[in-house]
């Protein structure tokens, strides 16, 4: 406290003002353990309880009632995610070359402005759409083919947003030697501007893998449960997925319905944070260079 | 005009994406016919939601086809999404501006990409794990203390008064599992604009004798208001169509409203999935298309949250115009 003998005291008004900063400072603080900690427990929790669910039999039997194993649940995600990506990656990454490529006109910021609509609306409301209209209009029932269009809706609009993205950082004059060579546009777009944009591409495929093997909502809808392995059926036959494992089997009284539960999300997040994860140190480690 | 066939089939698979939204608003209108003819006004102000007798004969109302004694309002579900977004974004908003500025100004430069990382993947957990942790740790801890501790402390407003605070389930586990997914969203919107803030405007302040939390929160602050703004708005829009947690911590009410922050509630999004079975029941189909109305009338309130949000999205260069 010699400080303070060399200094003139400080008014009330001053000490007010460290006060509050340090307030300020310390609520901040706990602001940011409050967001970080949740996640935290979240995956602690998940992994705690979900490593104990464990075993050889989680990955090779199919489910019984609430319980047996998940494989009918993983292979029906990969089977679905695989399905959606089939059908959203063509559609979203040539919208993505098309608004990158030639939509600086009026109808490219249209499309633009349509794709910011459909990603802001709510899966559900997407599965709703895809029960009436695959499911009991065309009549394919619960099926891995209405689960995966609906997935596909859900992330062709990421996919175009992250390629045209990507595209755009590709430098023009790229594009002039290749037309300069005599190169016509398809050539110059597939031999030269997407190779250089696929890393790119490549994330933003990635995040609608994510996306897709974590979404639940539209999946009820629209693929249904199985308890059995995917019988290759395209339409009329329902399709088990973890998501659905995860609400549902939380409300069942038993042990190991909790425990498969707790598996499901585990694995969910596993995949999930893998990917987000591995994408954005990728990503960080190819800027400085 | 030269024919291109290479841009028009590009162009044909970037209009795929305009038509699939027009389909879905399409299909959803045409299907939920039968359900504005029946329901009119009473939809919105209606409070019941009741399937009717699904196994007698269906009777004519208007010239459509119903279960006897049906009645389909969505006042409670539609109360219950825009309380629980608000509440959520109450919780978020705080949070998210204190992460921000922590992040932007007390750590270190060597850090702050792994924590800022840390908090934009809360935001890519997905939602239903969300819920699996709503139901295993928040709920149990809302029962057992947030929730006395709430009524104890805040109990003299009527909204947190209640003797009994109830399971845990409700209003407040799905505000509280809201704000935290929608965190992250305000947070990083606001993280990027904070760094944007020009060095002159930040040392002119110092310059002037305030103190750092003073530079922040009176000079830098203002600058990113139409930024945070925006950012809440997006955050306001993701919250209004968050299905599984909240479906899986609100408690699921139907035809009650909230009458304090422990009550169960239901939002228009954890309804439809919640609906799913009983609907299907009804012969005459007009649950499953009463759904698709209160489907529709959740798209028509997010594309009005996210068109508002397009206002501000701009946010970013309104801090380098504000210089």
């Amino acid at each position: 406290m010699s400080a303070t003998l060399n200094r003139p005291r400080r008014t009330g008004h001053e000490r007010r003002r460290t006060l509050s900063a340090a307030l300020g400072w310390a609520a901040c603080a706990l602001a940011l353990v409050l967001v970080i900690g949740p996640l935290l427990d979240i995956v602690y929790v998940v992994a705690a309880r979900g490593l104990s669910a464990f075993s050889i039999g989680l990955f090779t039997t199919v489910t019984n009632g609430t319980g047996g194993g998940l494989l009918n649940a993983i292979t029906g995600t990969i089977i679905l995610s695989l399905g959606a990506l089939v059908v959203a990656v063509p559609v979203g990454v040539g919208a993505g070359i098309y608004l990158s490529e030639y939509g600086t006109n009026r109808l490219g910021s249209g499309i633009r402005f349509l794709s910011d609509v459909l990603t802001g609306t709510p899966s559900i409301v997407l599965g709703y759409f895809s029960y009436i209209v695959f499911v009991t209009w065309l009549g394919w029932d619960f099926s891995v083919l209405a689960g995966s269009i609906t997935l596909a809706i859900l992330i062709v609009p990421y996919l175009a947003r992250i390629t045209e993205l990507a595209l755009r950082q590709v430098p023009n004059n790229m594009r002039e030697a290749g037309f300069a060579l005599g190169a016509r546009e398809p050539t110059v777009v597939f031999k030269i501007v997407l190779p250089m944009a696929a890393p790119g591409v490549i994330t933003g495929i990635l995040l609608a893998l994510a996306i897709s093997v974590g979404e639940t909502a539209p999946l009820i809808y629209t693929a249904g449960w199985s308890n059995y392995q995917w019988n290759g059926h395209l339409t009329n036959s329902p399709i088990g997925y973890l998501t659905y494992v995860i609400w549902s089997f939380i409300n069942e009284p038993s042990d190991s319905a909790h425990a498969l539960a707790f598996a499901a999300a585990l694995i969910v997040m596993l995949v999930v944070l893998a990917i987000n994860i591995g994408v954005r140190l990728v990503v960080r480690r190819k800027k400085p260079g | 005009m030269v024919f291109r066939p290479f841009r028009t089939s590009l162009l044909v698979l970037a209009l795929l994406i305009p038509a699939a939204l027009g389909a879905v608003v399409l299909f959803l209108a045409i299907y939920a016919g039968d359900a504005f003819t029946f329901n009119g006004l009473r939809f919105i102000f209606g409070t019941v939601w009741d399937l009717g007798n699904l196994y007698g004969n269906p009777v004519t109302v208007r010239g459509v086809s119903v279960p006897l004694g049906a009645h389909y309002g969505v006042l409670v579900f539609i109360i219950g999404t825009l309380l629980s977004s608000f509440i959520a974004i109450l919780i978020a908003l705080p949070l998210s501006v204190g992460c921000a500025i922590f992040l932007a100004e007390q750590v270190p430069e060597k850090f702050r990409p792994v924590l800022a990382m840390l908090v934009e993947l809360v935001a890519v957990v997905p939602s239903v794990v969300f819920g699996l942790w709503g139901v295993a740790v928040l709920v149990p801890f809302i029962a057992k203390d947030i929730g006395p501790a709430l009524s104890a402390t805040l109990g003299f407003l009527p909204f947190f008064a209640g003797g009994d605070t109830g399971s845990g389930y409700g209003l407040l586990a799905a505000s509280m599992v809201l704000a935290l997914m929608i965190t992250p969203i305000i947070a990083t919107t606001l993280l990027d604009a904070l760094l944007q803030v020009p060095r002159e405007n930040r040392e002119a302040a110092f310059a002037l004798g305030a103190t750092h939390f003073e530079v922040v929160s009176k000079a830098m602050m203002p600058m990113v208001r139409t930024t945070l703004v925006g950012g809440v708005v997006l955050a306001l829009g993701r919250a209004l169509g968050e299905t599984m947690a909240v479906l899986m911590v609100s408690g699921g009410a139907i035809n009650i409203l909230p009458h304090n922050i422990y009550s169960p509630v239901s939002t228009i999004a954890s309804f439809i999935v919640s609906q799913l079975d009983s609907a299907e029941q009804d012969p005459t189909n007009m649950a499953i298309k009463s759904l698709a109305e209160i489907a529709l009338v959740l798209f028509v309130i997010t594309l009005a949250v996210n068109a508002g949000a397009r206002l501000f999205t701009t946010g970013v260069a309104n801090v380098r115009n504000a210089k």
